[in-house]
């Protein structure tokens, strides 16, 4: 056995071990120790505001739409299965409320995924000649941090929606099938589609060719 | 099996998830070994999409945990005097 199986192995023991832990706290909330369910969202809540965030792009909506969700998912507690995760199930009742407020900002002639599915779209890539890594803690720097930011602001909502989903929440393609209720297969071509996206808006503003934004880097690491 | 930067680009995704075929990845890395430019690209998306998955690059609201409980606790509360 290699260490990718040994991995998955172990992360789906967690999942599995995880999994029966929520059951036997959602059995105890619906038998009326209600305070439980704050300690059954909280490890969610993050993942559940930037997912509404990603598709309304708009702070105080989001927390709306985050608060509405999770008392829907209360309500609706009973009536859980379990043949979904729970993070999973919830997130679906996020998305479900984050694309309808979406709608009615945006005006109901307008399809969530009109401007998706429907182009063709250039997806290739921004070719440069070489790519020095940033590492993680340029992210001290807000300039860095927001020129991310406006990227993913600039994508489609259906694809802003996979990347939070695979690449900031860090779920599972099937599980990102689950909670937007798209085939696995459409998860990987929006995936794609994003993520290349995302290559081409901000490679040429982070290359080292490109003084620009690195230039202000190495500025402000000087101090000057 | 050869293949050009075109083919090489269309698997970046499925390459950084790790669900390429054995032969795929291996005809991808055979590329990669001597395309600067595929290279380039291929680790500016990995390095790009480290960045945008770390918990820095997005914050919440100050107080965005206690209104989202608050709120919460507030209509548990209503719902169980029958308001």
């Amino acid at each position: 056995m290699n260490s990718a199986t040994d991995n998955r192995d172990v992360k789906q023991a967690a999942g599995v071990a995880e999994a029966a832990h929520e059951a036997n706290v959602i059995a105890r909330i619906l038998a009326g120790e209600r305070e439980l369910f704050h300690e059954l969202i909280r490890p969610y809540e993050r993942g559940l505001y930037l997912a509404a965030y990603a598709i309304v792009q708009h702070e105080a909506d989001a927390e709306d739409i985050t608060q509405e969700a999770v008392i829907k998912a209360y309500k609706a507690l009973k009536s859980f299965r379990g043949d979904a995760r729970f993070g999973t199930w919830l997130m679906a009742i996020t998305l479900n409320e984050a694309r309808n407020r979406w709608r009615k900002t945006k005006g109901d002639q307008l399809d969530f995924l009109s401007d998706c599915e429907e182009s063709t779209g250039d997806y290739t890539p921004s070719v440069l000649a070489d790519w020095r890594y940033i590492p993680s803690e340029e992210l001290e720097r807000k300039e860095l941090r927001k020129a991310l930011r406006e990227a993913i602001a600039k994508l489609s909502p259906a694809y802003r929606e996979v990347l939070i989903l695979r690449d900031v929440r860090g779920m599972s393609i099937s599980e990102t099938a689950e909670a937007t209720g798209v085939s696995e297969g459409l998860v990987k071509v929006r995936l794609f589609r994003a993520r290349l996206s995302m290559q081409k808006l901000l490679a040429p503003q982070l290359a080292p060719k490109q003084r620009g934004f690195m230039g202000w880097l190495t500025r402000k690491a000087g101090g000057q | 099996m050869t293949l050009d930067c075109k083919h090489v680009w269309a698997q970046v995704s499925e390459y950084i998830d790790g669900t390429v075929t054995a032969e795929m990845k291996k005809d991808i890395e055979r590329h990669l070994s001597g395309c600067r430019y595929c290279s380039a690209v291929f680790d500016s998306t990995r390095n790009i999409l480290v960045l945008v998955g770390d918990e820095r690059t997005f914050e919440l609201p100050v107080g965005f945990g206690e209104r989202l409980h608050g709120h919460l606790r507030t209509w548990m509360n209503s719902a169980d005097s029958g308001a």
